[in-house]
């Protein structure tokens, strides 16, 4: 096989599984302030991501490298011409990160509101911008041999939109299903609801989108000439089904399986119309940059094969121990009992 | 300004921000790592108090240095797409490496050891911290073998229009990186030994607790004498590899215009740029200039004036940053020199002038870091990398003043509120002092 499409998959791959694994960590943020009726019930919340979510937030660092060493001109291109949109999603990531060190620093009420809702706000806001970004991906962007013609609010297309709204939907039901399953009681029985108010709403979204998706984009080209690759786009929505079925069934960590698959198929369903497009251009597709016209030379990709190939199977060895380490429930008592930072 | 001018401000802001942060986190990782051991080997509570507190600030400041740090890495897309397109078929490699290699143990383990303490065995949870503490250094090395990529490019050609990769292992092995690696972690270990040493004799000046203190105090002056030793020592070779690669650098760092053979140091030197020459020059020792940067006494230094206006550096910045730095380097070498010899005498409480100069001496290592990178980038310029690629040539074309403008506030803004929140706790809890209250570590382990 050719380097530039191991790459593709690779770097498919990353990024499927940075929102499969950073989804529940946006999706609680955007739920614990709801959920948690007072202090110590948020924190439960806080504390089940505690352990994790730098750890996932990496898978972004990394495809944003890999995006770098394997496609340099689609990182320089994607990346400046996005520049807005890029800023927004950088500010947000940065004020979660420290609102989470920060929030259980000090005691007074004012302080936890102030970073309960930074943790809100910037939870929101990459869920949101990442969904718009793919979905421009999808449509393509507006550049020829002048460069490129769009701007933040060209981005906000309804495609872009609605894209943008998915996402949210998926991460919002992720994550709720994710607390779900690791807290107890009546913590648990409320993300629980939360996950089934919110499953009709990301069913009338995920229609929505596939069906803009064949006026909006080039995407199912790929799939009308070798129409096997339906599977991919069948095992998304079939798992999306599942997550109410073992919902329905009472069985929450099945359905948080069911919408681990749902989120990773949702992506490779994208990336696989893509191909071997990383940004088509939509107003001339001479400009589009593909795989081929935009990788490294073969022998970096090589000297990055390598290391992936050695390095990323002991990077999913010590995040399985680590998740099972952490694998318990996280209780009301534990957290008082002021064991950990959060 | 141009989007040029504000992309530079903006790469100076956001890199010297991160790197208030990063030196602290390669030093205090290791010094906690430390204790925990000494912990786990003794089973002396002392030590894993110790751990426990000096460990909250570390985790204080590595907040900060984890969100800034990823403003660095799309930046490089974001602002100097140029230099991204040009150059990312070697620089990306070792960025994405970084990443995989050292920010997932990293970031992975640290969780195992905030939220550990009663999911893994006592060994298990000293070596998660040493696992951090590596994966820090680790990732400064691969980091830093990138910039010093920038500094003296070298395994690549030019071909289809941009810098390709065609020897990995030349890269890996760069003299110019591995000396910036060397220099960089050492004067990391620097900031945390006086700062551990800063906030023990804080304590010690209100005798809070000196069993604590003093037995933390004593870790760092040791810490910090060898760290201090080898920050000198490596930076020396370090001048030597400046000098040999970069002669406008290093005539800028030295301010020397005229090429002679058997140049000297003179100790007060003013630089007068306009006029192409020094306007003070005293105190001079003979061939000093020459020892250093080739480490023979007659050797030959170019002068600025045998290079082309258009590839010179700004001489004042760089000349006077290196200046301080050293000069606080040789600082800093004399007071761990007193702080070693009182720890050990166990005489420190009767000092206490010399434990207040060292309360005020916690910002200088961070100052000499941030002097560090003025000398290293500043005197690169015109170059983003050295001899390939002109910085101006390297900003990105997409990107409009307006848009640079805006991201250059938030960027300040959020900062300036992050950086004040973030000293004001490592602050709040630096007082505080250690926490007796053990029971919730210190139980029999699960399972
Ligand atoms: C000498 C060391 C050094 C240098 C020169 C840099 N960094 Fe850094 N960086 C670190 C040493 C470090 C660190 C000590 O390893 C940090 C600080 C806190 C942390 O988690 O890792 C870090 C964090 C950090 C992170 C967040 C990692 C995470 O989420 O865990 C990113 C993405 C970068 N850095 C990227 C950069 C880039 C693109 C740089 C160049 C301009 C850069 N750093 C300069
Ligand atoms: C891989 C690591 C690094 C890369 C690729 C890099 C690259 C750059 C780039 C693109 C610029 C802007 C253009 C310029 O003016 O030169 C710059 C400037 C600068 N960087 Fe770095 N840098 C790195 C690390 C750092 C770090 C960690 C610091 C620490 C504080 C730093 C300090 C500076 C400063 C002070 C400037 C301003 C110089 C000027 O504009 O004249 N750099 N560097
Ligand atoms: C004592 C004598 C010292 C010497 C001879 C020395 C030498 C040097 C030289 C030549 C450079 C420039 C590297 C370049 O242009 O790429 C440099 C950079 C630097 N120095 Fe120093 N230095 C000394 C002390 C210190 C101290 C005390 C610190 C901090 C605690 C420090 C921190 C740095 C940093 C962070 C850099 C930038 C990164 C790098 O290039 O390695 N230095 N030093």
């Amino acid at each position: 096989m050719e380097l530039q499409i191991i790459w593709f998959v690779l770097w498919s791959v990353l990024w499927a599984v940075y929102f499969m694994l950073d989804g529940f960590v946006l999706g609680s943020g955007m739920l614990h302030v709801f959920l948690g009726k007072n202090d110590g019930e948020r924190r439960v919340f806080i504390n089940t991501i505690g352990p994790v979510w730098d750890g996932n937030e990496v898978w972004l660092i990394t495809a944003g490298g890999a995006t770098f060493a394997a496609f340099p001109t689609t990182y320089a291109l994607m990346f400046s011409y996005l520049y807005t949109a890029l800023l927004l999603l950088l500010f947000a990531l940065i004020v979660r990160g420290v609102s989470y060190e920060f929030r259980g620093k000090e005691d007074g009420a004012l302080w936890k509101k102030t970073w309960d809702i930074a943790i809100l706000v910037s939870s929101f806001l990459p869920a949101l911008l990442f969904g718009v970004a793919f979905g421009n991906i999808f449509a393509g962007f507006p550049m020829d041999a002048a460069g490129y013609h769009g701007s933040l609010i060209y981005l906000l297309n309804p495609y872009g939109l609605l894209t943008g709204i998915l996402f949210v939907l998926l991460f919002l039901v992720h994550g709720a299903l994710y607390l779900e399953v690791k807290t107890v009681g009546d913590l648990s029985r409320r993300a629980g609801a939360a996950a089934d108010k919110l499953w009709p709403a990301l069913l009338v979204v995920a229609v929505a989108f596939l069906g803009y998706t064949k006026f909006a984009t080039k995407l199912y080209d790929n799939y009308f000439s070798a129409p096997y690759l339906l599977v991919i786009p069948l095992l998304a929505v079939a798992a999306l089904l599942g997550i109410r079925i073992f919902s329905a069934k009472g069985k929450p960590l099945a359905a948080f399986a069911a919408s681990c698959v749902t989120i990773l198929m949702v992506v490779f369903t994208g990336v696989i119309g893509l191909f071997p497009n990383l940004i088509p251009s939509n107003i001339d597709p001479a400009y589009s940059l593909t795989i081929f016209n935009s990788s490294s030379s073969p022998y970096t990709l090589k000297i990055m094969t390598v290391v992936a190939f050695i390095f990323v199977p002991i990077v999913i060895a010590y995040k399985i121990w680590v998740y099972r380490v952490f694998r318990g429930k996280v209780t009301v008592e534990e957290v008082l009992e002021d064991r950990g930072a959060y | 300004m141009d989007v040029l001018t504000l992309s530079r401000l903006q790469f100076a802001v956001t890199s010297m921000f991160h790197f208030i942060f990063v030196p602290l986190t390669l030093g205090l990782s290791m010094m906690v790592a430390y204790m925990e051991t000494r912990y786990v080997a003794s089973g002396n509570e002392l030590y894993l108090k110790m751990a426990k507190f000096w460990g909250k600030l570390f985790l204080i400041n590595f907040a900060l240095g984890v969100v800034t740090g990823i403003t660095l890495e799309f930046q490089f897309g974001m602002n100097w797409a140029e230099y991204s397109k040009y150059v990312g078929d070697i620089f990306g490699a070792p960025l994405a490496i970084e990443a995989t290699v050292a920010f997932f143990l990293e970031s992975v383990f640290i969780g195992v050891w905030i939220f550990g303490w009663n999911k893994v065995s006592k060994k298990m949870h000293a070596v998660s911290i040493w696992i951090v503490a590596f994966a820090t250094n680790l990732s400064a090395l691969w980091i830093l073998l990138a910039n010093g990529w920038m500094q003296h490019p070298v395994g690549y050609v030019l071909r289809n229009g941009r810098a390709e990769m065609v020897d990995f292992l030349a890269m890996v092995t760069n003299p110019y990186g591995l000396l910036k690696f060397g220099h960089q972690i050492v004067s990391g270990y620097t900031v945390a030994a006086f700062f551990v040493m800063g906030v023990s004799a804080w304590h010690l000046l209100r005798k809070n607790r000196p069993d604590f203190f003093i037995t933390s105090f004593k870790m760092a002056a040791t810490f910090g004498l060898v760290s201090t030793l080898l920050v000198a020592a490596i930076g020396d070779f370090h001048a030597v590899e400046v000098a040999k690669t970069q002669p406008a650098k290093f005539a800028a760092m030295e301010s020397i215009w005229e090429t002679k053979h058997g140049v000297g140091l003179n100790l007060f030197l003013l630089p007068d740029e306009k006029r192409e020459c020094n306007a003070i020059e005293r105190l001079c020792i003979p061939n000093m200039v020459s020892m250093l940067a080739f480490h023979t006494p007659n050797a030959e230094i170019k002068g600025l004036k045998d290079i082309p206006k258009s590839e010179r550096p700004p001489v004042s910045p760089v000349f006077y940053s290196f200046r301080v730095m050293v000069g606080l380097g040789t600082l800093f070498i004399l007071l761990s020199l007193v702080a070693v010899f009182l720890s050990r005498k166990g005489k420190l409480e009767n000092y206490p002038l010399f434990l207040k100069l060292l309360v005020f001496a916690i910002p200088l290592p961070y100052i000499a870091n941030q002097l560090g990178w003025i000398v290293a980038e500043v005197g690169r310029q015109p170059w983003i990398v050295y001899g390939v690629l002109k910085t101006s040539d390297a900003v990105s074309k997409a990107i409009s003043t307006p848009q640079v403008i805006g991201s250059l506030v938030g960027f300040t803004l959020l900062y300036g509120v992050l950086g004040f929140v973030d000293i004001y706790l490592l602050a709040k809890f630096a007082r505080k002092g250690p926490d007796d209250d053990l029971s919730a570590i210190i139980k029999p382990t699960r399972k």
